[in-house]
Order: C-alpha cells, then sequence, then structure tokens
C-alpha cells in the first residue's frame, strides 16, 4: 500500500523504540517550579498573584494580556515563592514565578466555569480556549484560540472546510502524540467535537504517519458516528508534521505565501492540544501538565511523562537519572529542537520532548567545508528553497538580498538540508541568524 | 516526593544548532567514492597499456597533489588534499591522456589543471571548469601532436618495457619507437574504417588511457548514482542527445556519420559523460537543471564530431557548458511551496 506524502524530505532514524511502548505516567513534582510567564508566541500573561500567597493548583496566576496572549495556571497546589525574571529557552529573561509546591498536599484540582458542548456558541468555546491557556503544543506554542478564530478581514473566500488534527509527530525521539493517540482516544474526539463547533468545519481528518498504525487504528474504531472524521495515514517522512507540509502532503492545497491556512479552508491543530481542549474545557479547567518524551542516549529512564509546568529540567534529569557523559541538551526533537545553555530552564507549554545527548553524538564536531554544489539540499528542502544559494549568500552576509530574492521568510527552519550537507554548512544556524537580522532592519 | 538519586552532572554543556543530527555524508566520503568508482578503469588501463599507463597516473595524480599542497604551504592556508577531491582530479585528468606522453608533459598539466583550473579560483567548491580538464585543453593546445599519438593497446612487452617516448628529456621533441596506432574515432573521422562495437564496449581499442572500456566507466558511474553521489540526469542528458543525432544523421548518411551504438562507446564520451561533465561543482544544482545541461553537452559534443575538425569533442563540450552551468542554475531555480497557483 502506498500511502500519501509531499515532495522531497528526509528519512532521520527514528529513534521511537525506547519509548514508543512506555504508557503516560505522572511526573512528580519538583521542590520548586519556575513558570514563565511567556511560554506562548505574543504578549506575556500579566500575574495576578502576589509573593507569598498560598494558591491551589488550577488556580490561574497570570491573565492574558489582550488577544496574542493566554493565561497561565498553577500547576501545583503550593506557594508563590518570588515574582522575577526567569531564563526563557533563548536564553532570553522573561518575567515569571517561582512556585514552591506544598509537600503532602493533595494537589486536586480546581474547577472552573464549564464549557458545555451542547450550549456553548462557537465565540463561548473559543473563549474557553483561550480561558485554558491552551497554546500549540506541537512545539509552535501559538495561542489556539487565535488561530481558529476566523480572519477578520471579511475575505469571504477564508471559511474553513477541513480540520486537520495533526498527529505526525515526525520529529526522532519523540513519541508524546503517539501515547496521547493511544491512551487518550476519547479526549481527542470530545476536542474534535469542540473544535468542529468553533470552526464550522464540515470535516475532520486525523493525519497520522504510517510508523504509528496502532494509533491510527484505535482512533479508527473510537470515532463516533455522528461526527465526521476520518483518520489518513501518510507516509513516514521528515518534516510533515509542519503545518504546510502536510497539508499538501494530505489535500495538495499549497498555502500561498505570507498567507495563514485559513486562505487553502484548513485549520490544523496538534493532536495533544486537541486532547487538552476535550479534557479541560468541560472542567473549566487549564493547563498544568503536558504529556513530554524523555530520551535520548544519556537518560537512564527514558518515558513519556505527563509533568507539571514548569518542572526545571535538571529536576527531571536528575530524577530519571543521566549518564556522566552526558554533553549536549535540547527540547523538542533532535531536529528543530533548541539546546539548553543551562539546565536551570523550565519545561514549558511549548516543549513536546527533553532529549539528552553524550560526547558520542555529539562527538567533536564536524569539518565544514566549502559547498560543493551537489545539490543534496535543493533535493530535500521541503519548501523547494535553494539552501545553497541562500547559503553562499548568508556568508556573504547579503541578508537582504537572501530575503528579497531568494525566500528567505518561507524557510522555517526544519534543518533536512543541514542534515544532509555533506560540507557540513551550518545553514539553519545562517538562515536564522539572516531572518533575524532582516527583522530587525525592517523594525528599525 | 521521591528524592533526586544522582546529581545531574555539572560541567559545560554544548550549544550547537540544529539540527543536532546529521546524515552522515560527508565531501571526504563522496570523494573516496568517487575514487573507488574509477579504480576499475584504472586497473583496466593498466592492463591495457601496462606500465606506461601505470606512471602516467602515478606521475599525474602526484603532479597535482603536490601543487595543492605546495599551494596551501605558500599561502600559509590549512592543507586542503584530505578532502580527497585533488585525488579525483589527478586520476581524473591521467585518465584522458594518451599512454605514452611524455612525462614532463603530464606533470605540466597536473601543474595547470590545479592551478588554473581550482586554486585560482578559490579552491574547492569555486571552481568554474572541471579542473582535469582544464589541465588536458591545455596540453591540447600546447602539445598536439603529442597529446594525439596513440601508443597501441596490448603490446606484448608492455609490463617490462616503458614506451621511448615517456622518458623523454623536458621540453625536447619526444621519439616514438612504436607505430602509432588511430583510436576509432578517428579511424572513423578520417579513413572511415569502423570499430567493431563489442571492442569498443568492452575496451579492447586504443585511446586515452581510461576512455576505452565503456563497460567498466558505466560501472563505477552505475554505482555512484547508486549511492546517490552523482546526478544520473547528467549521464541520461548526454545520451539522449547522442542516440538521437546520431540515428538521424547515420539514417540520412550510414557511410559519412556512424551510428548512435558507435558514437556512446567510442573516444571519451563514456568517461567525460559518467565522471567529467558529473563534477558536482561546475555542473548545475538543480536535477532539472542537470538535465538541460547533459543534453546541452550531447549537442557539443556532436557538432563538433560530426561536422568540426577534430574527431573527438567531448572535452570542449563539457568545458563550454561548464561555462553555461551557472546561467542554467539561474534559469532552473525550484520554484518554492506558496508560489504556486494553489489548486483547490
Amino acid at each position: 500500500m502506498t500511502y500519501k506524502s509531499f515532495p522531497h524530505g528526509i528519512h532521520p532514524p527514528e529513534n521511537k523504540d525506547h519509548t514508543s511502548r512506555l504508557a503516560i505516567q505522572q511526573f512528580p513534582f519538583a521542590p520548586v517550579l519556575i513558570i514563565p510567564l511567556l511560554q506562548h508566541i505574543g504578549k506575556a500573561a500579566l500575574p495576578i498573584v502576589r509573593e507569598g500567597q498560598e494558591v491551589i493548583r488550577g488556580e490561574t496566576l497570570a491573565r492574558a494580556d489582550g488577544f496574542m496572549s493566554v493565561p497561565i495556571h498553577a500547576p501545583a497546589s503550593g506557594k508563590i515563592k518570588r515574582l522575577s525574571l526567569v531564563a526563557g529557552i533563548s536564553g532570553k529573561m522573561v518575567p515569571g514565578i517561582y512556585l514552591e509546591p506544598t509537600p503532602g498536599s493533595t494537589q486536586e484540582i480546581i474547577e472552573g466555569q464549564p464549557c458545555l458542548l451542547d450550549t456553548a456558541t462557537p465565540e463561548e468555546i473559543i473563549a474557553a480556549i483561550q480561558a485554558a491557556g491552551i497554546v500549540g503544543l506541537g512545539g509552535a506554542a501559538f495561542p489556539t484560540h487565535a488561530k481558529i478564530t476566523p480572519p477578520n478581514d471579511q475575505k469571504s473566500d477564508h471559511y474553513i472546510d477541513t480540520l486537520i488534527i495533526n498527529g505526525i509527530e515526525c520529529e526522532p525521539y519523540l513519541t508524546t502524540d503517539h501515547r496521547v493517540m493511544l491512551e487518550q482516544s476519547n479526549d481527542i474526539m470530545l476536542g474534535i467535537r469542540y473544535l468542529l463547533k468553533a470552526s464550522q468545519a464540515k470535516h475532520a481528518i486525523i493525519a497520522v504517519e504510517a510508523n504509528k498504525l496502532d494509533a491510527a487504528e484505535i482512533l479508527r474504531v473510537a470515532i463516533p458516528a455522528d461526527i465526521p472524521v476520518s483518520v489518513e495515514v501518510v507516509a513516514v517522512k521528515y518534516p510533515q508534521g509542519a503545518e504546510k507540509i502536510l497539508i499538501k502532503a494530505l489535500l495538495d492545497r499549497e498555502i500561498p505565501a505570507g498567507e495563514h491556512s485559513s486562505s487553502v479552508h484548513v485549520l490544523g491543530i496538534n493532536v495533544a492540544t486537541c486532547a487538552e481542549i476535550g479534557r479541560l474545557l468541560p472542567h473549566g479547567r487549564g493547563i498544568q501538565e503536558r504529556v513530554i518524551t524523555i530520551s535520548g542516549p544519556a537518560m537512564n529512564k527514558c518515558g513519556n511523562y505527563r509533568i507539571p509546568i514548569g518542572t526545571p529540567v535538571r529536576f527531571a534529569m536528575e530524577y530519571l537519572g543521566c549518564s556522566d557523559d552526558l554533553s549536549e541538551v535540547f527540547l523538542g526533537g533532535p531536529m528543530m529542537g533548541n539546546a539548553l545553555p543551562s539546565l536551570d530552564i523550565p519545561v514549558t507549554k511549548g516543549t513536546s520532548g527533553l532529549i539528552a545527548f553524550t560526547q558520542k553524538e555529539t562527538g567533536p564536531g564536524l569539518k565544514v567545508y566549502p559547498c560543493i554544489n551537489c545539490g543534496a539540499c535543493v533535493d530535500v528542502c521541503p519548501m523547494d528553497l535553494n539552501p545553497s544559494q541562500l547559503g553562499l549568500l548568508a556568508k556573504q552576509q547579503q541578508y537582504e538580498q537572501m530575503a528579497k530574492h531568494h525566500h528567505l521568510k518561507e524557510c522555517f527552519e526544519c534543518g533536512a538540508c543541514s542534515y544532509v550537507c555533506p560540507s557540513h554548512i551550518p545553514l539553519v544556524q545562517y538562515f536564522s541568524s539572516a531572518k533575524a537580522y532582516v527583522r530587525k532592519n525592517k523594525a528599525a | 516526593m521521591t528524592i533526586p538519586h544522582k546529581k545531574a552532572p555539572n560541567k559545560t554543556l554544548q550549544i550547537r544548532p540544529s539540527p543536532h543530527i546529521s546524515g552522515g555524508a560527508s565531501v571526504e566520503k563522496i570523494m573516496a567514492n568517487v575514487i573507488l568508482a574509477l579504480m576499475p578503469t584504472v586497473l583496466f588501463a593498466i592492463y591495457l597499456f601496462g606500465l606506461a599507463a601505470l606512471v602516467t597516473i602515478l606521475i599525474g595524480t602526484f603532479s597535482c597533489l603536490l601543487t595543492e599542497y605546495l599551494f596551501c604551504k605558500a599561502n600559509g592556508k590549512p592543507s586542503s588534499i584530505s578532502d580527497n577531491s585533488i585525488i579525483i582530479t589527478g586520476v581524473l585528468y591521467s585518465l584522458t591522456l594518451p599512454p605514452g606522453l611524455p612525462l614532463w608533459m603530464v606533470c605540466i598539466g597536473g601543474i595547470i589543471a590545479v592551478l588554473l583550473g581550482k586554486l585560482l579560483f578559490g579552491g574547492l567548491g569555486y571552481n568554474l571548469f572541471n579542473p582535469a580538464l582544464v589541465g588536458r585543453a591545455f596540453l591540447q593546445a600546447a602539445f598536439p601532436s603529442a597529446m594525439t599519438t596513440w601508443y597501441p593497446a596490448m603490446n606484448a612487452d608492455r609490463f617490462t618495457s616503458l614506451p621511448l617516448s615517456t622518458l623523454t628529456f623536458p621540453f625536447t621533441t619526444p621519439s616514438y619507437d612504436t607505430i602509432s596506432s588511430a583510436t576509432p574515432l578517428a579511424a572513423m573521422k578520417f579513413d572511415q574504417i569502423l570499430t567493431d562495437s563489442s571492442d569498443l564496449f568492452l575496451g579492447l581499442s586504443s585511446g586515452s588511457l581510461g576512455e576505452t572500456s565503456s563497460l567498466l566507466i558505466l560501472t563505477g558511474g552505475i554505482y555512484l548514482i547508486a549511492r546517490r553521489m552523482m546526478r544520473w540526469q547528467i549521464p541520461a542528458g548526454i545520451f539522449i542527445t547522442v542516440v538521437i543525432i546520431s540515428t538521424i544523421t547515420h539514417n540520412i548518411s550510414p557511410n559519412t556519420y556512424p551510428s548512435a551504438q558507435f558514437m556512446l562507446f567510442s573516444g571519451g564520451l563514456m568517461l567525460g559523460a559518467m565522471f567529467m561533465a558529473t563534477d558536482m561543482v561546475a555542473s548545475p544544482i538543480t536535477a532539472k537543471g542537470c538535465f538541460i545541461y547533459g543534453l546541452l553537452i550531447g549537442v557539443l559534443v556532436m557538432i563538433i564530431r560530426l561536422w568540426g575538425g577534430m574527431p573527438e569533442g567531448v572535452m570542449y563540450a563539457i568545458l563550454f557548458a561548464n561555462a553555461v552551468s551557472p546561467h542554467i542554475d539561474r534559469w532552473t531555480q525550484p520554484r518554492p511551496y506558496g508560489y504556486r497557483k494553489t489548486k483547490s
């Protein structure tokens, strides 16, 4: 059987076997949780608690600051130790809250105003999604309510016909979406009901890669008869989980440059995000934890964990045990994840994985050669760019040229070009700094 | 709450940019595989021409290597010979030479190939032309008679003695001890003698060291294509135009123009199509561009071979196509996602 897919792309070793069969386990509370108020794309949430205040698990700690913002909920019952700047994953300091969970507390989660599927209007569902602090859990951390909200530019052709539930999880090592699909199919179905109603999409497709056929089967069985949902299996290929690429693979539609998925009538939602909507909205709760894969050769006990938001990476690694040969730790998958400068950085809503490498994987660093024009990068680029040409221009610091004539902004830094480059040119690094430069120049 | 049982090692973490894994390809590996793919051809050249081939290949390769090494040293740059690419240039260059070429000419051509063909452009990755062909083109222009005097293949004493011409004193005219034999292409062009095509395919004919056995060259090329280290579009483009044009001309006038079979398996076409035209640096980057580039080479080869003054035209065809390659690149840029008309 041949499955649908997209042109180009790569097949990195999956390395999912260590964790794909391990059920999701609850992770314990760290002595101190570090909760950044900016865990999403947009504006930081505004704290509504004081230092020294006792809070209950699930209580709102910070409220959304406008539309492009989401509230933050207490991941544990405990005491607010400090309001101060905390390190974000980029190394930049952001406002945050230090929360000390109360030892021996029952850690009961408080219930809020439920959003009932049968009575709520689409607007109420969207508001409830924002109130629950839900963002894209696949890694982008884009506020979900903002994604569902119809664009207000009054273009009549921007309706949604297809809701894509993205269970691709194409990054190596990561198995969180896989486990969520296996274990939370009912939450996913309820989430789809909410999303169908909120977006007014005609039908939903749950997209799964062919390496998760067990999940596809469980979901197929779980589909209720009264909603238009189908499960579609696509071939295993990286970076199929990227929304633009998945839309191309499934529907053969391309989002015109500079536009959103709504212009091709698609709403894409990560499967774990969808499950959270189904799990939280009926209880009026907010996100206080998420499922993450902790894996990699430097970890002693790999697995999938439901981990409180704000758990410091150091605590997670010490709790599970890690090799003395530890060399690199990154959040997310090995293709697009960010390496951590220190272990005192918390797991946030957008953290899908915590992967630790030893010296063996990081190696002595590969020798960089000049581009030999082999074209491997052109052959794999899912966006059909010319990474070789962009790389040469970046080396000459022709950033404006890259943006103007070579579609720099279309690159979403999937890393396929760097992965195949025989000259080991750090193309992704070049492109992200070029983009930062262009952004800064535009702003100035 | 569980007490952490072991402290995380307190050490500086590496902060590498993503992606954190690599596909394992490397310039050295690609180059080593090209050398491996060339080995059958090299060994066959030695079998066919004996010591003459062996010393030519050794001296040719060594002169290229030494030039690059000394150039890097003189410029205070780290030596670039470890990327293996210079060995390919050296071996390829040697394989284009006629057996029995005076060794001092072999040396000069090698120096020119590397210096003018590669290093002055900026070294690996920057050469506009295939360096091996630059070296050969120079020799062809400077020593046309030595470059077209062919020591016959399968000489009985080829493993025991060197042709007299090889050891000619530098800058003197070489003298030849054996009657020079014509290459199949020259025999066809000037005397209308056809060489048996199975001999051509297997390589039992006279010619430059490495161009005789189409079979072995194809084997090496197919190996590289299978390992995705060569774009099949380039040889395919060349073969298609050569077959089409020669089939047409052969049908019009079978006596003047040889058949497609003969055209494909004679002269430097196979070596050129598989190993010279496919120099990654000097050929276009996209698959589509490579196909157009291949077609162009095929057309140029046929023009020179059929209507030109020389029996062989592969070298010049490739050098011209090399010059056009950046322009082909500009015309065949991929169209990015989202810049197409959407179907919906």
